[in-house]
């Protein structure tokens, strides 16, 4: 399938998905941010950033919005690449590989860092085809039995299979919002990322979809590791294990968001838990 | 800025109403007035439509529906058969689909999936350049530069080359079906490539972040962006057709205006929009004026039927998209 | 084995390379039409040409002035013909078209814009030649009008519905009528945007050629009269292109020349100044 040699990562894709996911220690670094400056040409909307997030934990970004978390969020499977004049300085390691060295695969990085979207965004096909869809693409499958058996897996992980089972040829687009979130998650969970990238993934939904969703995000720490931005102190307390607190691009505080929550290491943190701004 | 627009809107319909209910005569008479002009378009439309059918009637009574079935077009005989009009319209037309098509599509994508900032503009704005030269000049630069080259060089080494197809046999007289049909293509290609350029800039960015957030190349991506915006693009192609169809004077300077019909490409053919052209001031007598005007109508039925469906599948797009945003 | 990656690497390298090319053929052809137009065209421009009239068949040298004018005046009668009817239905579908009639007409307005010109030529034939016997430059500039009216139309409705609410209501809170406020200021500002539209209009009319055949006809003489038949570039250029003459032919170019810098520089100072102006907005 794929060699070893042009794997940029160490963790290999193959072993990833066949064998059942090792258990490694719990504070394992996973993703890590060293120096971090971007800039929208001339305009620069993050400083200096410097955060490690570990493995297998739900990582939480707050702050006032256009504090630049999605930004940064962004900047983790690479997606601001496709944005013209954004520029970026600095380091950013996944298992200890700087993602923006040259030579990187950008699309290999995508296949390994899943991304869910404020909107949910299905393509206009089937409930069974927008899942299959990262499976087709990238190869990951090699016969008719095992892609729908990785389909209905996604679908079962992303807590959808049971609502959606009997009408996986219908159009995505007949599912309520919620269900088409979830949807977005199981198409990310197919194709076995890593790391979940997760911008606001909640905001548009109503509070029980909300719900299935934070319980969803609470499950997913057991095997990937999740970052999550979020305008909502509330679910970030209530899903993550960290919490990094942004403002004007700065990151003011990163720490385990129990202490976060009582006892914030900065005023300005407090201030804005407590809701005196933002 | 769109729940800004959107917002304009339901105020002007407010206001509209505002207006109404303090009955400002003033307000009333230009309301009205502005709304004679506007509904004087569709009165044109349809005025158009009789003016043709009456001023047709006796060949439409005379010829019925064999009109469009008549093989012979042969006016000193009185004899009066549209089918190598027809078929000529059709071959032609079809012809500069199969070129333009897929021209203007690799442009469109390249405008707006893959070219840098910088040329996007600039590629468009030459684009539709091609779009501002007269159809007269298309026909001069036709006869004297197109038809030489095919001649000398393009048509006898499809000959040699295709020949077997009966498409591709015959004396390479340069002038004939594949010179229009090159011609036609190249008219049509900027309203193809600017609406398919339009309607892929309505795709929804989200779906492009999605494909690649899974880890899709930049084309995979872009065939994502292609299924999105199929109604769209056949829309837009289907806008190419009504041009095509109706395009009058570069094909009549090159299709080579005979009324036969031939499987050739090479040989010269003729038609609807072209015989009107040519023969119209040259009718000597009243049905053969008729008849000229009854393919006239046809052109003009068959061309608001195709705007019409253009219309409708490119608007499915693009205002499902706004709609989708504004949410 | 072949890594599935590298192939379907190599698969985006290919369709990003033909999108390119496709490009690239695309302003070839633009650039092959545009390059013989100039070359042939400046070998047969001089003064003479601008100002001269035709001399007969046989004799060299002469000019197209009469067709110059003959357009000139054809666009003329257009304008006056189809300019207060295309703003005012703009103004309609773009103040008060928000409703199922507005869209239907919006949707009409298009299908018309989409009609073959020798359609049109053909009613403006019907409606006018028949009944005064004769081909007339009214003939023409009424069916080059039939032509503008649409394209006017929508570019004003789009221009108009540009104009921001607050400008509206801030004269109507000041108790304006409605008429005054859509003409002296929601019009009056977008004035500029109206006025780029009109030129568009203009030039896609200018290149018109299948609507003047059987309503101005075409002449070799002075003519200003509104009921005589008039010369027409377009006309002009296409009976020299069709005639066996190699003199004529030249000159068929060098009218082709002129042509295409009146109409290049038509939509020139447009980009222009919708540049300036509505930068970011789609003309």
């Amino acid at each position: 399938m794929m060699t070893k040699a042009k794997l940029a990562m160490p963790v290999n894709l193959l072993e990833k998905s066949t064998a059942e996911p090792m258990k490694r220690p719990a504070l394992d670094s996973k993703v890590t941010i060293e120096q971090l400056n971007f800039f929208y040409g001339p305009v620069q909307v993050l400083f200096d950033i410097s955060l490690t997030m570990p493995s297998r934990r739900v990582t939480a970004f707050i702050g006032p919005s256009g504090c630049g978390k999605s930004t940064l969020l962004r900047t983790l499977n690479r997606m601001n690449d496709i944005i013209p004049h954004a520029r970026l300085q600095g380091r950013v390691k996944i298992d200890g590989t700087d993602i923006y060295q040259t030579g990187m695969d950008v699309v290999r990085l995508r296949q390994r860092v899943g991304m869910i979207f404020q909107k949910s965004n299905p393509f206009p096909r089937s409930i069974f085809e927008n899942v299959a869809y990262g499976l087709r693409i990238n190869q990951l499958v090699r016969s008719r039995r095992e892609l729908d058996e990785r389909v209905e897996q996604a679908l079962q992980q992303a807590a959808l299979w049971d609502e959606v089972k009997d009408r996986l040829k219908e159009s995505a687009f007949g599912l309520s919002g919620g269900q088409q979130q979830r949807l977005c998650i199981a198409r990310a969970l197919a194709i076995r990322p890593d790391v979940i990238l997760m911008d606001e993934p909640a905001s548009a939904l109503d509070p029980i979809a909300t719900q299935k969703i934070e319980e969803l995000i609470v499950r997913l720490k057991e095997e990937y590791t999740v970052v999550i931005v979020t305008h909502n102190m509330q679910q970030a307390a209530r899903v993550s294990d960290h919490t990094a607190f942004f403002w004007m691009g700065r990151l003011i505080e990163f720490d385990p968001t129990e202490k976060m929550f009582t006892k914030p290491a900065h005023q300005m943190t407090e201030d804005y838990i407590t809701g005196r701004f933002g | 800025m769109s729940s800004l627009a959107l917002r304009d809107n339901e105020q002007s319909g407010l206001m509209a109403r505002w207006s109404r209910s303090r009955h400002r005569w003033s307000d009333v008479l230009f309301r009205r007035l502005t709304a004679c002009f506007a509904l004087s378009i569709l009165i044109l439309l349809v005025w158009m439509l009789i003016t043709l059918a009456l001023n047709a009637r006796q060949a439409l009574a005379r010829f019925g529906w064999g009109f469009l079935w008549g093989r012979t077009w042969d006016p000193v005989r009185e004899q009066f058969g549209a089918l190598p009009f027809v078929y000529g319209t059709i071959v032609s037309s079809t012809l500069a689909l199969c070129i333009a098509v897929p021209l203007s599509l690799g442009v469109a994508i390249f405008l707006s999936e893959h070219a840098p900032r910088g040329w996007e503009n600039v590629v468009a704005f030459l684009v539709d350049t091609l779009a501002a030269i007269p159809s007269v000049i298309y026909g001069l630069w036709g006869i004297f530069i197109l038809s030489p080259a095919l001649r000398n060089y393009i048509e006898p080494w499809l000959a040699s080359t295709f020949g077997f197809l009966p498409l591709f046999q015959g004396p390479p007289y340069g002038i004939g079906m594949l010179a229009g049909g090159i011609i036609l293509a190249i008219m049509v290609l900027p309203i193809i490539t600017a609406v398919s350029r339009d309607v892929l800039q309505a795709v929804p960015n989200t779906q492009r972040e999605a494909a690649l957030s899974l880890g899709a190349t930049r084309w995979e991506t872009t065939r994502v962006v292609l299924a999105h915006a199929r109604a769209g693009l056949t829309g837009a192609v289907i806008l190419g057709l009504g041009r095509a169809i109706g395009e009058t004077m570069a094909v009549t300077m090159v299709i080579g205006n005979r009324p036969e019909i031939s499987y050739s490409l090479f040989d010269p053919s003729y038609t609807i929009a072209s015989v009107i052209a040519n023969e119209f001031n040259e009718a000597t007598y009243e049905l053969y004026v008729q008849a000229l005007i009854e393919l006239g109508l046809i052109l003009f039925l068959v061309t608001l039927i195709v705007n019409a469906v253009a219309r409708l599948l490119v608007w499915s797009v693009t205002r499902r998209t706004r709609e989708v945003q504004r949410v | 084995m072949i890594d599935p990656l590298r192939y379907r690497k190599v698969v985006n390298g290919v369709m990003t390379g033909a999108t390119f090319i496709c490009a690239l053929a695309v302003l070839a052809i633009l650039f092959a039409i545009l390059g013989y137009i100039v070359a042939q065209g400046i070998a047969a421009l001089n003064i003479d040409f601008l100002t001269k009239l035709p001399k007969p068949v046989g004799e060299s040298g002469g000019g197209i002035a009469h067709a110059i004018v003959g357009s000139m005046l054809l666009i003329g009668i257009a304008i006056l013909l189809g300019l207060p009817s295309g703003i005012l239905a703009g103004l309609y579908l773009a103040e008060f078209g928000k409703n199922k009639l507005g869209r239907f007409i919006e949707f009409v307005t298009d299908i018309l814009a989409g009609t073959p010109s020798i359609i049109v030529g053909i009613f403006a034939y019907t409606l006018i030649v028949l009944p005064m016997k004769r081909f007339s430059a009214f003939a023409g500039g009424a069916a080059l009008a039939l032509i503008m009216i649409p394209i006017i139309t929508r570019t004003t409705q789009e221009i108009i519905q540009l104009v921001p609410q607050t400008l509206r209501e801030g004269a109507l809170a000041l108790g304006a009528p409605q008429w005054r406020v859509t003409l002296g200021v929601v019009l009056r500002s977008a004035a500029g945007g109206v006025a780029t539209g009109v030129m568009l209009a203009i030039a896609r009319v200018a290149g018109e050629t299948a609507p003047l055949l059987f309503t101005a006809l075409g002449s070799h003489h002075w003519s200003t009269a509104l009921d005589r038949p008039v010369a027409s570039l377009t006309v002009t250029i296409y009976d020299y292109a069709k005639a066996p003459y190699d003199d004529w032919h030249a000159q068929a170019w060098a009218g082709a020349l002129v042509l295409v810098m009146m109409i290049g520089m038509t939509n020139l100072a447009v980009r222009l100044f919708t540049h300036s102006r509505y930068s970011g907005t789609h003309p």
